[in-house]
C-alpha cells in the first residue's frame, strides 16, 4: 500500500468514525418491553387481568394515589388529602393542569364519574368490593373532591392506588378497552393484537416528563421464544421472565442484568378448610410441618423466593416472620397425623393451575406429603377450569396458587372464599382494622391477623414470589419490586 | 361438469352446517366461565353476574346458536369477550399473517419437493435416490417446533440475521413482512416438503410402471421424454391430494410454530381464545378453519376433474 493510499484509508476511517459517533453515542429513547401475557383489553377498570395493569398502570392511566416501587402510597392525581377524625370523609385536593390525552382537562367531575362508575350497580369492575364503602362522591370545586364512606376504611388510600381505580373521562371511558385515554406520561399509539402495544410520550404531561419517547410492549408467551428474543436483542427487558432456569445464563452475559425483587404474591398451598380431613386443625398443622419450603423454592423456582409463615409480604413493615411455627419436621407431622386419627395418612386431591410455581412446586409438595403418608392425586388444570372447579366450585382438597393482590389478608375474613375459613375472631380483627386509621393501631392489628391465620394453619404458607427478570445492562429506572403488576416506564432511561 | 359442481356444492353446504352444530355444542360443554375468568380472584359474585348479563351469556342455548349462525351468514361474528373488538376484525388481521405464511410455506415445500421427487424417481436406486430418501425420512421425523428453535438459535441468536420472532405488520413493508415470515415458513415447509417429495417419487414410480408409459417408450420416446410428457401429469393426482391436505394443515395447524415465533396468526388466536375462554372467538375461528378445509377439498376435487377428464364423465 502506498503512503498516499494509506493516508486516504485512514482519513476515510476517521471520517466514518466521526460521522458515526453522534448516532452511536446518543442515548436511545425507545424501549421494547417483553411480556408473557397480552392484555385482553386496555381498560384497567374492566377486568382482573394483571396484563392490563402491566401496560397501562401509571404509563397511560393514573389514580388519585399511586404505588411507589417500594409499595408506598404516594400522591397521584391528588396532590394532597385530609381525612376527617371519624375516618369517614376524605377530601382530595387535585393537581392543577392535568390533561387527558385527548386534550380535555381532568377535574373533580371526572373523579366523581370514575368512582361512581366503579361502585354503580351493574358495574363490572373486578375490584368493586374494595370500594363498596364509598357512600358518595361530591364535587366541592373543580380541584376538590370529597369522598364520604359509609364506615371507616383504613385501606381507602391504598385501594385508590389500584389500577382498577384510575381516573377516566366520561367522553372516552366506553372506548378505553381499545383506545385508552388517560392522564399518564405516555399516550396510547397502536395495538397490533397478538403482537404488540405501542405507547408514545405525552408532551402535555403535568408532572416530570417521561425520558423515553416510545415504549413498545411485545407479547411472547412461550418461554423458549422469550429466551431467544432476549438473546437476540429483540426486547430490552423481560419482567417477570417466565423461565427462572434461564436467569443464570443471562446473569453470566455482560449485556444483561438479572433482577430479583419482591412481589405481592404469597404462594400458598390452599387447603379446603371445610373438607374432611382438613376441617381438623391438627391435620392442617401436621401438613404444615411436612413441607420443606426451601426445597420447593430451590426445586421449583431455582432459588428465587422468600419463605413465608403467614399470608403477608415479608417486605411490608408490619410483617412477622412466623416460618418457625411451621418448621419442616416430618417426624412431628407423622406424630400429629396419628394423633388426629390418621396413623396411615389419607388420600386427597391436588389441583394445579398452569404457572410453573404450581406445576413444579406441586410435584415437590406431593412427594413431601407422601413422606408423611399423605397421598395426593395430582390434576393439572387450565386457569378457566381452575376458577370453575376450585375457586368457584370448591371441589378440591389442596391447590397451589400465588395471591398477587397487594395486602390481601382480608380474604381470610370471607367465609365463602374458596379455602372456606370461617372464623369469627379473625373477622373481628379485620373489622377493627377497617375502622382503625391510627398507624400504630393498624400495625398491631395486621400483626394479630398474621398470627391468627398462622395459629389456625389455614393454608400451607410457602413463599413470597420473586419478581425475577432480565433487563439490558444499560437501562435504568426499571421497577425492581412489583407492588402491583405494573411496568412503570415513566422514570426509565438509557444510560449513555 | 355442471352437475358435478352442483353435487359438490350441496355436499359442501351440508358439511358446513354439520360442522357448525358440532363446533357450537362442543364449545358449549367446555368447562369454565368467561366472566369469572375475566374478573379474577377478588371479584364478588354479583359483579360476575353483571358481566355475564352484559356479555349475553344468559340467553338460551338454541337462541345463541341461532344468533351465531345467522350472524355468520351475514358475515357478523360478534364482539370478542376479552378484546372487546369485532371478532371479524380480529380474524381478518390474523388471517393476513396465517394465509401468507401458509402460502409461503406451501410454495417452498412444493418448490423443494417437485424436483427432488422427480430426480429420485428418475434415478431410482441411484446414490442420489438413496440419499434423498434418507434425508426426507429425517425431515419427516424431526418435529417442526424443534427445528424452528434451531433456526432461531442459529439465525437469530447467533448470526442476528433475523429477529427471533414477531411480525412487524404489512404496513412496515412487503419485504419486512416476508422477512419475518421466512424462518417460520422454512420450519413449516421442511417436513411438508419431505412428505411431498416421497409421495411425488412413489406416485411417479407407479405411473412409470404402467402400460401407457411402456407404450410411449415402445413408440421410441426416451425415458426422460416419457417421464415428462406422460407419467408426470398422471402422477399428479395423489400429489394434489397431499398438497390440499397440507394447505389446510398449514392454515390451521401452525399453532406451535406461531407460538415459537410469537406470530399473531389464527392458530395463536384460537390458542389464546381457549385459555381466556373467549369462546365467541374460538367458535368463529374454528368454523372459519373448517370452512377453509372444506373449501380447499372442494377446489382440489375440481382440480382432479380438470387434470383427469375421466372423473368429470364418471360423476356426470
Amino acid at each position: 500500500m502506498t503512503p498516499f493510499i494509506k493516508a486516504l484509508a485512514i482519513a476515510g476511517v476517521l471520517a466514518a468514525t466521526t460521522a458515526l459517533t453522534p448516532a452511536a453515542f446518543a442515548a436511545k429513547t425507545d424501549i421494547t418491553v417483553g411480556a408473557q401475557l397480552e392484555p385482553p383489553n386496555l381498560d384497567p377498570t374492566s377486568g382482573a387481568a394483571g396484563a392490563i395493569d402491566q401496560v397501562t398502570y401509571s404509563n397511560i392511566f393514573e389514580g388519585l394515589t399511586r404505588f411507589g416501587s417500594d409499595g408506598s402510597i404516594n400522591p397521584g392525581l391528588a396532590e394532597s388529602w385530609t381525612i376527617s377524625d371519624d375516618g369517614k370523609v376524605y377530601t382530595f385536593k387535585l393537581r392543577e393542569g392535568v390533561m387527558f390525552h385527548d386534550g380535555t382537562a381532568m377535574d373533580a367531575d371526572d373523579v366523581k364519574f370514575s368512582l361512581e362508575r366503579t361502585t354503580a350497580e351493574g358495574s363490572t369492575n373486578a375490584q368493586k368490593a374494595l370500594f363498596a364503602d364509598i357512600a358518595s362522591v361530591d364535587v366541592v370545586d373543580p380541584q376538590t373532591v370529597k369522598i364520604t364512606l359509609s364506615k371507616p376504611n383504613g385501606n381507602m388510600l391504598f385501594n385508590l392506588a389500584w389500577g382498577d381505580a384510575v381516573i377516566v373521562a366520561p367522553e372516552s371511558a366506553a372506548n378505553n378497552a381499545t383506545n385508552p385515554i388517560g392522564t399518564g406520561a405516555f399516550m396510547f399509539k397502536d395495538w397490533v393484537q397478538g403482537d404488540r402495544v405501542e405507547l408514545e410520550k405525552y408532551a402535555e404531561y403535568w408532572g416530570e416528563p417521561a425520558k423515553l419517547d416510545k415504549v413498545t410492549f411485545k407479547f411472547i408467551s412461550d418461554p423458549n421464544a422469550a429466551f431467544a428474543a432476549v438473546m437476540a436483542g429483540d426486547v430490552d427487558t423481560f419482567m417477570p421472565f417466565p423461565a427462572p432456569e434461564n436467569l443464570p445464563q443471562f446473569d453470566a452475559d455482560p449485556r444483561f442484568r438479572v433482577i430479583a425483587g419482591s412481589t405481592e404474591g404469597e404462594t400458598i398451598l390452599s387447603t379446603n378448610n371445610k373438607m374432611a380431613p382438613f376441617d381438623n386443625p391438627k391435620v392442617r398443622q401436621a401438613m404444615a410441618h411436612a413441607i420443606d419450603r426451601q426445597a420447593i423454592i430451590d426445586g421449583a423456582m431455582f432459588g428465587y423466593g422468600t419463605p413465608i409463615g403467614t399470608h403477608f409480604a415479608p417486605h411490608h413493615p408490619a410483617y412477622v416472620d412466623l416460618t418457625g411455627q411451621s418448621n419442616y419436621d416430618p417426624e412431628k407431622a407423622k406424630a400429629m397425623l396419628a394423633e388426629a386419627g390418621f396413623p396411615d395418612g389419607f388420600t386427597t386431591t391436588l389441583k394445579l393451575p398452569p404457572p410453573s410455581y404450581a406445576r413444579r412446586g406441586g410435584e415437590i409438595i406431593a412427594s413431601q406429603l407422601r413422606d408423611v403418608g399423605i397421598q395426593t392425586e395430582i390434576s393439572n388444570l387450565e386457569w378457566a377450569q381452575w376458577l370453575e372447579q376450585v375457586f368457584k366450585g370448591k371441589d378440591y382438597g389442596l391447590t397451589i396458587v400465588s395471591h398477587t393482590e397487594p395486602l390481601d389478608i382480608g380474604i381470610y375474613a370471607r367465609p365463602d372464599y374458596y379455602f372456606q375459613y370461617d372464623d369469627a375472631d379473625f373477622q373481628k380483627i379485620m373489622a377493627d382494622l377497617n375502622n382503625a386509621t391510627d398507624p400504630a393501631e393498624r400495625d398491631k392489628l395486621l400483626k394479630a391477623a398474621q398470627q391468627k391465620i398462622a395459629d389456625d394453619y389455614v393454608n400451607g404458607y410457602l413463599f413470597q414470589l420473586a419478581n425475577t427478570g432480565v433487563v439490558n445492562a444499560k437501562l435504568r429506572g426499571i421497577w425492581e419490586n412489583a407492588p402491583t403488576q405494573a411496568a412503570d416506564m415513566t422514570a426509565v432511561y438509557w444510560e449513555d | 361438469m355442471l352437475p358435478f359442481l352442483i353435487k359438490r356444492l350441496i355436499s359442501l353446504t351440508l358439511s358446513l352446517l354439520a360442522a357448525s352444530l358440532v363446533i357450537f355444542f362442543v364449545i358449549e360443554v367446555v368447562p369454565g366461565d368467561p366472566a369469572s375468568f375475566m374478573l379474577g380472584l377478588n371479584a364478588s359474585p354479583d359483579t360476575v353476574a353483571a358481566l355475564r348479563e352484559s356479555l349475553g351469556l344468559n340467553a338460551s342455548v338454541p337462541l345463541r346458536y341461532w344468533q351465531w349462525i345467522t350472524g355468520l351468514v351475514q358475515g357478523e361474528f360478534g364482539i370478542s369477550y376479552t378484546y372487546k373488538v369485532p371478532v371479524g376484525e380480529l380474524i381478518a388481521d390474523r388471517f393476513w399473517v396465517s394465509m401468507p405464511l401458509s402460502i409461503y410455506a406451501l410454495t417452498l415445500s412444493t418448490l423443494i419437493a417437485f424436483p427432488v421427487g422427480v430426480i429420485a424417481a428418475a434415478r431410482r436406486n441411484s446414490p442420489a435416490d438413496v440419499s434423498i430418501m434418507g434425508v426426507t425420512q429425517l425431515g419427516i421425523a424431526v418435529p417442526n417446533f424443534w427445528f424452528a428453535m434451531l433456526l432461531v438459535l442459529f439465525f437469530a441468536v447467533s448470526l442476528r440475521w433475523f429477529s427471533a420472532g414477531g411480525f412487524p405488520g404489512w404496513e412496515a413493508g412487503f419485504w419486512a413482512g416476508m422477512k419475518a415470515l421466512t424462518l417460520p415458513a422454512i420450519a413449516l415447509a421442511l417436513p411438508q416438503a419431505s412428505i411431498l417429495a416421497r409421495v411425488m417419487r412413489s406416485s411417479l414410480l407407479d405411473t412409470l410402471g404402467e402400460d401407457f408409459v411402456r407404450t410411449a417408450r415402445a413408440k421410441g420416446l426416451t425415458h426422460r421424454q416419457a417421464l415428462w410428457k406422460h407419467a408426470l401429469r398422471n402422477a399428479l393426482i395423489p400429489v394434489l391430494t397431499i398438497i390440499g391436505l397440507q394447505f389446510s394443515f398449514l392454515l390451521a395447524g401452525a399453532i406451535i410454530i406461531e407460538n415459537v415465533f410469537f406470530l399473531p396468526g389464527l392458530g395463536r388466536l384460537v390458542f389464546q381464545g381457549i385459555t381466556q375462554r373467549d369462546l365467541i372467538v374460538v367458535k368463529s375461528v374454528i368454523f372459519l378453519l373448517v370452512f377453509a378445509v372444506i373449501l380447499v377439498t372442494f377446489l382440489v376435487d375440481i382440480t382432479y376433474a380438470v387434470v383427469d377428464p375421466r372423473l368429470r364423465r364418471r360423476s356426470a
